[in-house]
């Protein structure tokens, strides 16, 4: 019994500290922008986020659920595109275009969602791919929509956001970078309410074991598809963010090569955590842009990287930094113990 | 008719050659239960090996085929020793993602040894034949030709000898193989070994009817995959039956509908077909 509540207000302790760990990663990431970093570092900052964002939306499916979704770019490319088509050829404010987008991408999913969801595995994650590669088609044959091969050209950024950033006396990047970053926050917020909740632990048990999970009175099918809807509505989220920022849209960046290298991001930083979808863009990005002279042959070393890592350390960097500090919890009470008897 | 006959045939070498990496596939998945998203890889790479052959060694079109098979044999029963069999018991997606990576770094090697560029191979019998009013090239037929007499290769392999049996066995009950003596360790390794000698005869065999590309890896993925869902994965008729199928719908599609739009005619099928029978067309028991 006392141990019980010993244990729980570890955990509390546990939760302030991940909180607060929290406020501080992103005080400091506000921050930033104030010391007049160059173009180049805030452009890095910017698509970490996005990136992050993605990666976000896929561990709730992926992570959580332990179903692996490869149609996740086509949702950031759905996103990006409704943003990048409603705002260019409809002259609607990004404000207005952007919740669309996000709204667009999780009917989308729900109906992807009810039909994918009628297979299991394997068979999801390869149907999921075909879904993403048709999505991919879609927009670069489309002319008159998306503008096929050519792209989408000339998104304005949103309304009022460089007036906005020169008002407080900051450039439009920075403007940016605190779009990218809000938007983030409410994404991690998103997530870490619905991990939390009811909904998220019975995501966990399904992951554990469909027929478990169902036996327990959890109906898994509604339950995946809210999670498949959370999933896509994150992706189109960050193709909002995506598409004002970049100005440019092309159909690669809703294509199966996207979907992998956010897989490969999220994997590194670790699956199923809070901390690990943003680990893995932070650290693999920058890698990336550092290596930028191996930009074609980046999978020449991060193609083994994938498999070493879901070989023998598939809870990604946020896992091992987790079972480290179990093994230090660990090791700090079995060693009051001995204390206790000696 | 005579275009509808023209279409045909080239349907049908299409169609033998989805056949031919279709089935590695559909072998690994009901033996290993590995859904191998490197096999394009493979493919990709038993291009540029046969291409390495002949341009590299001026060999002939036939040596290079094999030694790009055997080639590409030994190293798919490489990866699954030291990739997909330490993992045989891992969740299901882990081997799935390690099989991305081997692709991804498959395509990048390919790419930084031979260039992003594409390459060419020439047939090895030039022409072009009527038969019975409809012009063939010679390339096709001997694709058709090849992938029959492959197809009933493995077919007899499978059914009439020992060894082959190991895998049908393997692939309806791993345990009840394990059970009556069979060595499933050597059997997985085997069945990687023929998926790769597979998808690399397939590359050669279409690599003078397409160009050679570090990325004719993916589109070939896809497509199989396809195949599979499409016939019920693990199975052999079925994956026959789905490439015919695909073929097909693809050749046709893409002459009667729309050229942009043949590459999608694939996935629109699947999805159709997923849609109403999860299952695929040809279930199996497992």
């Amino acid at each position: 019994m006392l141990s019980n509540a010993g244990a729980n207000s570890a955990g509390a302790a546990r939760f302030k500290l991940g909180t607060w760990g929290w406020v501080a990663v992103f005080v400091l990431a506000a921050l930033v922008p104030l010391f007049g970093p160059s173009g180049y570092l805030l452009d890095i900052g910017v698509n970490i986020m996005i990136y992050a964002m993605l990666a976000y939306g896929m561990n709730v499916l992926l992570g959580y659920t332990g179903q692996l979704p490869l149609a996740h770019a086509g949702f950031f490319g759905i996103g990006a595109y409704t943003v990048g088509i409603l705002t260019l050829k409809a002259g609607w404010s990004f404000w207005l275009a952007w919740p669309v987008a996000v709204a667009l991408c999780a009917v989308l999913g729900l109906l992807l969602g009810l039909v994918a969801f009628r297979t299991k595995g394997d068979a999801f994650s390869i149907f999921t791919l075909g879904v993403g590669v048709i999505i991919m088609l879609v927009i670069n044959k489309w002319d008159a929509l998306t503008g096929g091969n050519e792209g989408l050209n000339g998104i304005n950024p949103p309304a009022g956001l460089e007036a906005l950033s020169k008002g407080v006396g900051l450039k439009l990047s920075a403007g940016f970078y605190y779009l990218a970053l809000i938007a983030l926050i409410l994404t991690v917020l998103a997530v870490a309410r619905a991990r939390g909740s009811v909904f998220g632990r019975s995501l966990i048990a399904i992951r554990g074991g469909e027929d478990l999970a169902r036996s327990a009175g959890i109906d898994v099918f509604t339950h995946k598809l809210r999670a498949m809807m959370l999933s896509t509505a994150i992706a189109g989220f960050a193709g909002g963010v995506y598409a004002v920022y970049v100005g440019f849209l092309g159909s690669a960046s809703a294509g199966p090569a996207m979907t992998f290298t956010v897989l490969l991001y999220l994997l590194a930083g670790g699956l199923g955590t809070l901390a690990g979808p943003l680990i893995g863009p932070a650290l693999l990005y920058t890698l990336t842009q550092s290596l930028k002279g191996l930009q074609d042959y980046q999978y020449i070393v991060f193609g083994p990287l994938l498999v070493l890592l879901i070989m023998f350390a598939p809870q990604g960097l946020a896992g091992l930094w987790m079972k480290a500090q179990a093994r230090r919890e660990l090791a700090a009470v079995t060693g009051k113990k001995g204390a206790e008897r000696a | 008719m005579s275009t509808f006959l023209q279409q045909l045939f080239n349907a049908l070498a299409l169609g033998g050659v989805y056949a031919l990496v279709a089935l590695g596939l559909t072998l690994v998945y009901g033996v290993m239960r590995v859904p191998n998203f490197a096999h394009g890889g493979l493919y990709m790479l038993g291009a540029y090996l046969s291409y390495a052959v002949l341009t590299g060694l001026g060999w002939g079109y036939v040596p290079a085929l094999l030694i790009s098979a055997v080639g590409v044999a030994l190293l798919a029963a490489f990866m699954e020793r030291v990739i997909f069999y330490p993992m045989r018991n891992a969740p299901h997606v882990h081997p799935m993602i390690a099989a991305i990576g081997v692709l991804f770094f498959l395509e990048a090697a390919v790419q930084l040894v031979w260039g992003p560029d594409f390459k060419q191979i020439t047939e090895p019998v030039p022409g072009i034949v009527n038969v019975g009013g409809v012009i063939v090239t010679w390339q096709r037929l001997l694709v058709i030709a090849a992938s029959v007499v492959v197809m009933l290769g493995l077919n007899y392999f499978l059914k009439r000898t020992l060894t082959g049996a190991t895998i049908e066995a393997m692939s309806q009950n791993r345990e009840g193989a394990r059970l009556v003596g069979v060595n499933t360790n050597r059997v997985g390794m085997m069945t990687f070994a023929i998926s790769g000698a597979l998808a690399a005869a397939a590359a050669t065999l279409i690599a003078p009817i397409i160009s050679v590309s570090p990325s004719m890896g993916e589109v070939m993925n896809l497509k199989v995959f396809a195949i599979i869902i499409l016939g019920g994965m693990g199975s052999v008729p079925g994956a026959i039956v789905g490439a015919f199928l695909l073929a097909l719908a693809e050749v046709f599609g893409g002459y009667y509908i729309s050229l942009d739009f043949s590459d999608v005619i694939g996935f629109a099928m699947l999805v159709i077909v997923l849609a109403l029978k999860p299952q695929g067309l040809f279930k199996r028991g497992t």
